[in-house]
């Protein structure tokens, strides 16, 4: 059958029947497999208004924050705001200026009150009243039903970074949608979906579904005046390329207006805008370089995105992220790769914009995806060190092959399945209170349940892990416990209206667990099961420290003994969460990320018969401990592989970092060699490496604060050497060795 | 529990360690034993990820024993055989074949280095069969200096030498090495006859190796072989110089700086110069 083109140049299908992008794109996208030769660089007009942005960036920095508003933000609270009016291609600021933060405290009021004092500001009595007289926000909500064990286990960081103070984020709205559809088509099937309930009995689900209906389909029309603020109306589908990035982009400034979740990600979006460019280019109305420009101006507005958040937040995440994630590349269901020129333009803001950790551009990498762009991610990876891989094979048999990554690694279909995010437990505490009773090992309060100690001088394997399995289950038990009432009140306190209502009626909901200390716990295990550990107690009999007599296996080697410790740690982790009920029938997951919380996690925890000291960080994610790995990238690499995905499907993250010449001592053979590495980890169980290519100006500040480099390796020819333990003589030759011609 | 645990850890301390004695408690009949067969060998260490020892990304193991003793060695504590730990070829196997694939993939393959590894020729010679025997690459680092201790058919037997040519003058590599250069060019030449692939190692040593006049002539001798694909000029660095204070050994190049880029491009420029690939 011969597929028509409808008036708009696209192919017909099922899209036009149903809201349903990946039908669209699938019909009519354009796979490429050429190289990088075609793009365009940064435009003068770019470059100015990339220039007037960084002379804020500067204020910022010495202000901890430009301005804010203290107008309470919604999706048409603030005026329209611009930078460069004149200048700009792709318009629409969260507030009425760059960089003035908004507040919003549906989530929690304290939390906006502390970060309003800690930067001068006063916050408006009106306010004030509002949101402690009249409106209820989700902190207190959530702090309503706290059980006494919940807030025990909060206080003493065994359940971390709990979304229960601030908005959740992860949710991905399909803002693809907006361009696609329009927006008064959205608002007819939101109608749709609404009505056909009234068949149904009004009990709780049903009533509380209507109600999330009736509140999408208001943030809908609150788009259409936003829009209008600007000068548009949106209510009918994008015609060129340039608007379906300036609706899409409305869609997603709504969702940041509204909300601050921990992480609000954009999508999939640069195949599905790749057909109105290279629609409109064929047809002569756009240049490359103008279609760039556009690219380029859309990923500026990404980059200057930001939420008004307490330093301490800012402590636990490391920095001011917004994980703005856009997920490229990857391979389709039928075989065709998703890669098109528009992959490519989107990585290029790297080179035109410079490098920048905003938009968290992520590669769905699979090695069967073309030679050139490939290659092309791996210049990208050493030139800036701004981009993540994670294993488009694994996360497309999962979840299909229109997903894309909330946060960090969390896979999910757009518009089609969400996330109840959350946080992560402290699996090397857990493992404390088994070996005390259920104390804590700093405070020695009794935390957990009481259960017996460990006896005697010496940690004997096989009594830990019993002891080990039912604190366990104790801690599964609170932790989903939490996770259900914290996300029962955010649907009702700080409901995402307008990401939600760009996803289909009754998505799949996960609720995404996490672990942190993994790599210390496996440690732990190995040390009790191959070498001897005496315990050391204080005078209270609390096991506050240990001895270890002779070598144990450790994580990250690629030896199984310890490897299969970790995988067990996480498969029975996993299996302990699925016996109790979630929130709305949420599918339970479980994530091996931190990120950078892993010092604030390790900081709260004691002493660990690993060896670890109190205090000391765990390693990031599924790492291996620092300094622990003995025998490189593929070695700790593999170790890291074997953790199964099936019971860790939130995502297992692994930070690698290198100095260009570790790939190499050709530019040309680090660009093959860092492909050829990750053929070989995505060829197989690897899930997701985050690669550090080390530059001048990070190397410069290992010289200076070597305490935040412990395990930087430097490799030459024959030999590897721990970076900042070389003399600052040292370190400027291999500065100079390495960095020469750049 | 697994056999493994009587066994000395092939992990170091740490990546960086400085071993010395680990084979200390095997006796003497067993060591010549050892070296007689092949079947065990003394290894200082072994790394995977490794990009800069050979085509692709490679395991790269180490083995002990050194006939030379370079004043710019960077690892001095290869020179005793007895500093390694005893290791059979069934052991080997065992790491080697977790990665089997993925150095495939990678087109990568398994580079054994030293020390010198042909103190050791038995038990290279039966790790690279053991490895061609998975279908991995194998490659070579070696001074060349006991290249007679390899047969014709031993030379088949592995698909790459990485060559460290250390000096041409003979004065110069003997003040250098504390050995003749001859058997070093001996060797060369007759891989070269048996049109065995040959990348040429250079360190390249302020005061030592970098008078242009004889980097030249290890130019003209690399050029005339025919074999030589590549040419890696290696810096010289210092950071292997707290080894040779920890073995309170002498250092005479304690102080020297490591060559400027200008110095090093000349270097690849001279080898370039007489149509070799050089970086």
């Amino acid at each position: 059958m011969q597929a028509q083109a409808t008036t708009n140049g696209f192919i017909s299908g099922l899209w036009q029947n149903e809201i349903n992008v990946r039908d669209f794109i699938q019909q009519n996208y354009k796979p490429y497999d050429g190289d990088e030769a075609f793009l365009a660089p940064a435009t003068e007009r770019t470059k100015k208004i990339w220039a007037k942005l960084n002379e804020l960036f500067l204020e910022e920095r010495k202000k901890g924050i430009l301005d804010v508003s203290l107008v309470p933000s919604s999706i048409t609270a603030h005026a329209a705001g611009y930078i460069d009016r004149a200048n700009e291609v792709i318009v629409g600021l969260q507030t009425e200026a760059p960089l003035k933060r908004a507040i919003i405290p549906n989530g929690g009021f304290r939390l906006v009150a502390s970060a309003l004092k800690t930067y001068g500001y006063a916050v408006d009595p009106h306010v004030t009243e509002a949101f402690t007289k009249y409106r209820k926000t989700h902190n207190d909500a959530v702090f309503d039903a706290y059980t006494a064990e919940v807030r025990r286990c909060r206080s003493s960081h065994i359940l971390t970074g709990l979304p229960d103070a601030y908005g959740r984020g992860r949710i991905i709205g399909d803002y693809r949608r907006v361009a696609l559809y329009g927006v008064d088509r959205l608002i007819a099937v939101k109608k749709k979906e609404k009505s056909d309930l009234d068949a149904e009995m009004s009990m709780d689900a049903i009533i509380r579904d209507r109600e999330e209906l009736a509140e999408q389909i208001r943030a809908l029309g609150e788009l259409k005046e936003m829009a209008k603020l600007y000068g548009f109306d949106i209510s009918v589908p994008a015609q060129t390329a340039k608007e379906a990035v300036q609706w899409l982009y409305f869609g997603y400034l709504a969702a940041v207006k509204e909300q601050n979740g921990a992480a609000m990600s954009l999508g999939r979006t640069s195949t599905f805008l790749d057909i109105y460019f290279e629609r409109d280019i064929a047809a002569g109305l756009i240049t490359e370089s103008e279609a760039q420009e556009i690219i380029d101006d859309f990923v500026i507005k990404l980059r200057i995105v930001r939420f008004l958040r307490t330093p301490e937040y800012d402590e636990l995440f490391a920095g001011d992220p917004t994980w703005v994630t856009e997920s490229i590349g990857g391979m389709g269901d039928d075989g065709r790769t998703l890669v098109t020129k528009s992959s490519f333009r989107f990585l290029q803001t790297l080179y035109n914009l410079g490098p920048a950790p905003e938009p968290n551009l992520t590669i769905w990498y699979s090695p069967r995806a073309p030679d050139a762009f490939r290659k092309f991610t791996a210049k990208v990876a050493i030139d800036t060190s701004a981009i993540q891989f994670e294993n488009d094979e694994i996360m497309r048999r999962a979840w299909g092959d229109d997903g894309a990554i909330a946060c960090c690694v969390s896979p999910m279909l757009v518009g089609k399945q969400m996330q109840f995010f959350g946080a992560r437990a402290n699996m090397a505490k857990c493992l404390l209170y088994a070996i005390n009773g259920g104390r804590d090992e700093v405070s020695g309060d009794q935390v957990g349940p009481v259960f017996e100690p460990v006896k005697g001088d010496y940690l004997v394997a096989d009594d830990v892990l019993k002891k080990f399995e039912k604190m366990m289950d104790w801690l599964a038990r609170v932790y989903v416990n939490a996770m259900n009432i914290i996300h029962y009140m955010h649907d009702k306190y700080a409901y995402e209206r307008i990401e939600m209502a760009l996803h289909d009626y009754a998505p799949l909901r996960t609720m995404a667990f996490g672990m942190a200390g993994l790599s210390v716990v496996a440690d732990s295990l190995s040390a009790m099961r191959y070498s001897r550990v005496r315990v050391v107690r204080d005078e209270t009999g609390l096991i506050n420290d240990y001895e270890i007599e002779g070598e144990y296996p450790q994580f990250g080697n690629n030896d199984n003994r310890v490897d299969q410790l970790a995988s067990w740690v996480v498969s029975t982790f996993m299996k302990k969460l699925r016996q109790h009920p979630t929130y709305r029938n949420a599918m339970h997951t479980q994530s091996i990320l931190t990120i950078t919380s892993n010092v604030v996690y390790g900081k709260a925890t004691g002493n660990t018969p690993d060896g670890r000291r109190k205090g000391e960080p765990f390693a990031p994610g599924a790492n291996p401990m620092y300094g622990r790995e003995k025998h490189g990238i593929h070695a700790s690499a593999a170790s890291v592989a074997k953790i199964p995905y099936r019971d860790a499907a939130d995502g297992i993250s692994l930070t690698e970092t290198l100095i260009p010449y570790g790939l190499g001592r050709v530019a040309e053979d680090r660009v093959d060699n860092l492909t050829a590495m990750m053929d070989a980890f995505f060829g197989t169980t690897g899930f997701h490496m985050n690669i550090n290519v080390l530059n001048r100006d990070t190397l410069m500040d290992a010289m200076d604060h070597p305490e935040k480099y412990p395990n930087l390796t430097i490799r030459v020819s024959g030999y590897a050497v721990n970076f900042v333990r070389l003399t600052r003589e040292q370190q400027m030759d291999v500065l100079a060795r390495t960095f020469h011609g750049t | 529990m697994p056999e493994e645990t009587n066994q000395p850890s092939l992990e170091a301390k740490s990546p960086f360690e400085l071993r010395v004695d680990m084979g200390r408690h095997v006796p003497e009949d067993d060591v010549r034993a050892a070296l007689a067969t092949g079947d065990l060998g003394f290894v200082h260490s072994f790394t995977t990820g490794s990009a800069v020892d050979g085509p692709g990304i490679r395991v790269v193991v180490w083995l002990t024993g050194c006939q030379f003793h370079c004043v710019y060695c960077h690892n001095p504590d290869t020179w005793k055989m007895t500093n390694g730990i005893p290791v059979t070829v069934e052991r080997a196997k065992e790491q080697l074949s977790k990665y089997r694939h993925g150095l495939k993939t990678m087109k990568g393959g398994l580079t054994v280095s030293g020390g010198e590894p042909l103190m050791q020729h038995k038990f290279v010679l039966k790790l690279f069969d053991m490895a061609r025997a998975m279908g991995v690459h194998t490659a070579l680092d070696s001074n060349g200096y006991l290249g007679s201790r390899l047969s014709d058919s031993d030379l088949q037997r592995f698909d790459l030498v990485l060559l460290d040519l250390k000096a041409f003058t003979p004065e110069l590599h003997r003040r250098l090495t504390g050995q003749d250069v001859g058997p070093v060019h001996d060797f060369a030449r007759r891989l070269a006859a048996e049109k065995r692939p040959i990348w040429v190692r250079f360190v390249l040593v302020p005061g030592w190796t970098d008078d242009p006049d004889e980097v030249a002539r290890i130019a003209g001798f690399a050029a005339t072989l025919g074999n030589v694909e590549r040419v890696d000029v290696l810096p010289f660095h210092q950071m292997g110089a707290y080894k040779w204070e920890r073995l309170a050994m002498d250092y005479k190049l304690a102080g020297v700086q490591p060559p400027s880029v200008e110095t090093v491009e000349r270097a690849c420029a001279q080898f370039r110069a007489v149509g070799l690939k050089a970086y």
